[in-house]
């Protein structure tokens, strides 16, 4: 047992528990976030990907104890945010979602490349979702919702 | 039209954007039993002892369920209508396994952790026996896959299990072999296509509880709640009125959730223990124990005259299901039924073949269900009939495919394992398609093929496919809509949304004919006890069933409405106009909607209006496309790039052109890998390599570069709104497509899915070993 300490979509949380635990199970099952889904547990797809300090990183392969003191943002945390009303219209209206396993993830995935970089070309939007699957729409409606959205959210990253 | 025809996004995407509680395991009870199976490590065995004492003595495990004490019920998992043509040949646990992660035994313990130890615990005593790897030698293999006598199947098949084999089916028109001999050339070439993964991203998972009335509640990720109610009832012994079924969002399905999976242990579980329970497969699970596509090689003759009328196709084809034959029949004859008729002008044409057991993970229903497999076969075979007769592969196909009012005697010899439906093309738009994707794909300015340096070779290749729209005087499916106070209405039907979109298109049917908009539509599907029946999501069934059931239905409602408004303004029926909003007599008498449902709700001629109906199809009427590749191939390396894949699609009208698209686009994607990469691998003892995504590569973004897509004007009289399905139509013609571009840039002919890079240089290495010694010959 272990305390750890963590900010999770903006308020501090502490919890006394095995620090070897996977963060996607203590979302899950400590904080009843259901927005973050295991697709594979290795780390491969990308559908538990969630906000460490601002990257996308995937919770299946991230032990409790590496977020001691640091920040997470889940979709539920992001969902909140200007940023994400836009990012969800341009995929709502481009198709972008078909059985929605991988959308919160990618969503994420888009939040995160566009924070670093806010007009992305065609290729940029490609490689910066490599790490997220979809094995529903063939990712060209995600890549053009990806890029409706750097132009509607102009000066918002 | 103002809501069919239009580009609505689906109507829960913005909560499942913002993870709200949506899919199975979502909904798992908080405490539920793990449930965790035991699998064998071998590819055939026999379980000659099993001790379970240490397993159940572990504290925590609640259920160890083996051979021993479970129902023995000879049952498919296939997840099809009754009576399924499918073979009864798989228990809940037998005393068999017939491949490396088949299973042996079931835990259910408290966690996760306790469950796995319990596994560990069990004590099992195999004989191991030899296994049938190669499914070429299955048949009469001395190796009987299932020896057991208590299996059949449910009408004749052609099963033979002590020859190993699940199903054989041979249909002829004509003298096959006479119009072959008397024509002026005749190519002959066998091909094969792999096993494919479905690696839907959502892992198969249920879950259950006992409900207050001591019934069994089940949530499964399934495309086909109806029929997995009946097949845990049957296999369990469970009466049906006991069991009830919900599926709620669902993260992919491509047929692979058409069969059962977790369902029948958990139930039991549930069922002993009166503990809420639950099964989540592992990733590795999803690939080494649920289903694929059914390997096959197809060996295809085609005859014809130099001026390139086609006059006879023979098809035979091998299908390999596995340890098990969830639509081994069926998946085998689509393989003929849904690509023969493309070429209806033939003199003979001949499908036969066997599908046969081996000792490797169970081939189930995917996406294409043999129109695939078969599709890169015969459009292949064009390519190079087209080759030897120094036509043009193009015209080549408009010469002989199939037009419109035309037919093919084979749409009335072979259905759905029975017999099937005569019909006419009323709406193919194919020659319209194959003129526009030409277009789009810049086809004369490429075709063959242009060097564009670097060793690289820039060109194009092209197929037309057609699918069906579900499975006529088969498939039902029902709908029911019910008339709220304040004007809004219940749409509930059985039909079963995996992220196609199903729930949104039915909605836009149902609004349009109501003549509403679609938030006055609320929708609910997929629950035994709550919604109508439906077969379920597969055989690209929904739009085109379903919807015409949901168009049905909004029309009766639409006549009770009237009545019930007739009698509000005390006119006779016939006065009365309705717009959506307001009923108006030819007396300028008039009740707005809104009004007349407070009414007929709280204080006048108080009644519920609701109406139910049901569709199924008298035919099944195919939706047929153009599918155009660009590549660019390095001919030293081999590497393909996909620049441009473009599709010109007749589905008639899309009732949703977002979701059309997705639907096209994610199988052309979809059908990419498994033209490109894609395939199960086995060790030479049968176990399964690629169990994971490292190992089993699925497309990711910068796999395609380019995708354009489009549908052509067509109305299709008899689906809803001019409508037919769209759902699978899309994966069939990127194999043969590749292959066609590939020969165009290289003047090589690869025959074997998947057609990787190192396939390319090989074969290249041999054509030019071969072009040396020629040489050297001269």
């Amino acid at each position: 047992m272990m305390t750890i300490k963590f900010m999770l979509n903006g308020t501090e949380q502490t919890i006394k528990t095995d620090p070897s635990r996977r963060l996607l199970d203590v979302l899950r099952k400590d904080f009843n976030l259901k927005g973050s889904k295991e697709g594979c547990g290795e780390g491969e797809c990308g559908a538990c990907a969630i906000l460490l300090d601002g990257h996308i990183t995937n919770s299946c392969c991230l032990p409790l104890a590496s977020v001691h003191k640091r920040s997470i943002m889940t979709i539920e945390g992001y969902a909140k945010t200007a940023r994400f009303d836009v990012l969800s219209n341009s995929f709502a209206e481009a198709g972008a979602v078909q059985c929605g396993i991988c959308t919160p993830g990618m969503i994420l995935a888009a939040e995160s490349l566009l924070n670093q970089n806010p007009a992305p070309t065609d290729a940029q939007i490609r490689i910066g979702i490599s790490g997220n699957l979809c094995r529903c729409t063939g990712y060209n409606m995600i890549v053009k919702a990806i890029q409706s959205a750097a132009k509607r959210g102009e000066g918002l990253w | 039209m103002k809501v069919v025809n239009q580009k609505i996004p689906s109507i829960d995407g913005k909560g499942i954007m913002q993870g709200k509680r949506a899919f199975t395991d979502d909904y798992s009870e908080p405490g539920s039993l793990i449930v965790k199976v035991l699998r064998s490590p071998h590819a055939f065995a026999k379980i000659t002892d099993i001790d379970v004492t240490q397993a159940e003595a572990l504290d925590g495990v609640k259920l160890v369920l083996t051979h021993k004490n479970v129902p023995r019920k000879a049952f498919t998992r296939a997840g099809q209508g009754y009576p399924e043509p499918s073979p009864h040949d798989k228990f809940v646990l037998d005393e068999y396994v017939r491949y490396v992660g088949d299973e042996v035994a079931c835990v259910a313990a408290i966690d996760e952790e306790t469950a796995l130890k319990a596994c560990a615990l069990i004590d099992v005593t195999y004989a191991v026996l030899d296994p049938v790897l190669d499914f070429e030698t299955a048949y009469e293999h001395h190796t009987v896959i299932h020896p057991e006598t208590d299996i059949h199947e449910m009408f004749p098949i052609g099963f033979e299990p002590q020859k190993n084999q699940a199903a054989s089916y041979h249909m002829e028109v004509g003298d096959t072999e006479k119009v072959l001999h008397d024509s002026d050339v005749v190519i002959k070439h066998s091909f094969y296509t792999q096993a494919q993964a479905h690696a839907m991203m959502e892992p198969h998972t249920v879950n259950a509880r006992i409900d207050i009335h001591g019934r069994l509640v089940l949530y499964a990720a399934t495309q086909t709640p109806f029929h997995v109610r009946r097949i845990i009832s049957q296999a369990l012994d469970v009466p049906i009125q006991k069991i009830r079924v919900i599926k709620p969002r669902v993260g992919g399905g491509f047929g692979g959730k058409q069969g059962l999976h977790g369902e029948m242990l958990v139930s039991l579980v549930t069922l002993r223990t009166g503990m809420p329970a639950k099964m989540v497969f592992t990733r590795q699970e999803v690939f080494e124990s649920s289903y694929t596509r059914h390997p096959m090689r197809i060996d295809m003759a085609i005859g014809a005259q130099k001026n390139g009328r086609i006059n006879a196709i023979d098809c035979h084809i091998l299908s390999d299901t596995g340890a098990y034959g969830e639509h081994a029949l069926t998946v085998f004859m689509v393989a003929g039924s849904k690509v023969l008729p493309l070429y209806n002008k033939v003199d003979a044409v001949r499908f036969h073949g066997q599908v046969v057991y081996t000792n490797k993970v169970s081939a189930g229903a995917y996406r294409g269900y043999g129109a695939i497999q078969g599709n890169f076969a015969l459009e292949s075979m064009i390519d190079m009939l087209a080759k030897k007769l120094n036509l043009d592969p193009i015209q080549l196909r408009e010469q002989n495919m199939i037009l419109e009012g035309e037919s093919s005697p084979i749409f009335e010899i072979m259905g759905e394992g029975t017999e099937g439906t005569a019909m006419n093309m009323e709406t193919c738009k194919l020659p319209e398609c194959i003129s526009r994707g030409k277009t789009l794909i810049n086809w004369d300015a490429i075709y063959p093929y242009k060097e564009i340096g670097n060793d690289k070779i820039k060109s194009v290749g092209m197929a037309i496919a057609m699918q069906g729209s579900g499975i006529p005087y088969i498939d039902m499916g029902a709908a029911t809509i019910k008339l709220n106070d304040a004007g809004f209405y219940n749409l509930t039907i059985g039909a079963t949304d995996i992220g196609q979109g199903s729930d949104t298109i039915l909605a836009q049917i149902a609004a349009e004919t109501l003549m509403t908009t679609i938030d006055k539509v609320i929708v609910y599907s997929s629950d035994t006890d709550l919604t109508p029946f439906d077969v379920g999501a597969y055989a690209s069934s929904t739009t085109y069933v379903t919807g015409n059931a949901v168009y049905k239905c909004a029309l009766a409602m639409i006549e009770r409405m009237y009545a019930a408004a007739a009698k509000a303004l005390k006119v006779h029926v016939d006065t009365i106009d309705f717009d959506g909003e307001t009923f108006t007599s030819t007396d300028k008498s008039h009740i707005s909607l809104v009004d007349l449902s407070n009414r007929i709700t709280y204080s006048e001629d108080q009644e519920q209006l609701t109406t139910t109906s049901s569709y199924y199809g008298i035919k099944s009427p195919p939706p047929f496309m153009a599918g155009f590749v660009e590549i660019d191939v390095d001919k030293e390396t081999g590497e393909v790039d996909i620049v441009h894949y473009v599709s010109v699609v007749d589905c008639g009208v899309t009732i949703n052109p977002l979701m059309a698209r997705g639907q096209v686009e994610g199988a052309i994607v979809q059908g990419l890998g498994m033209a490109m990469f894609e395939e199960v691998k086995y060790s030479s003892k049968g176990k399964m390599i690629s169990n994971d995504f490292l190992s089993y590569k699925i497309p990711t973004c910068l796999d395609v570069q380019k995708m354009t897509t489009e549908f052509i004007d067509s109305y299709e009289k008899s689906g809803p709104f001019g409508a037919k399905s769209v759902g699978e139509i899309g994966i069939d013609t990127p194999p043969a497509a590749l292959a066609n571009a590939i020969s165009n840039a290289l003047n090589i002919r690869i025959n074997t899915l998947p057609i990787t890079k190192e396939k390319i240089i090989m074969t290249l290495f041999e054509k030019n070993k071969k072009g040396d010694h020629h040489d050297e010959k001269q």
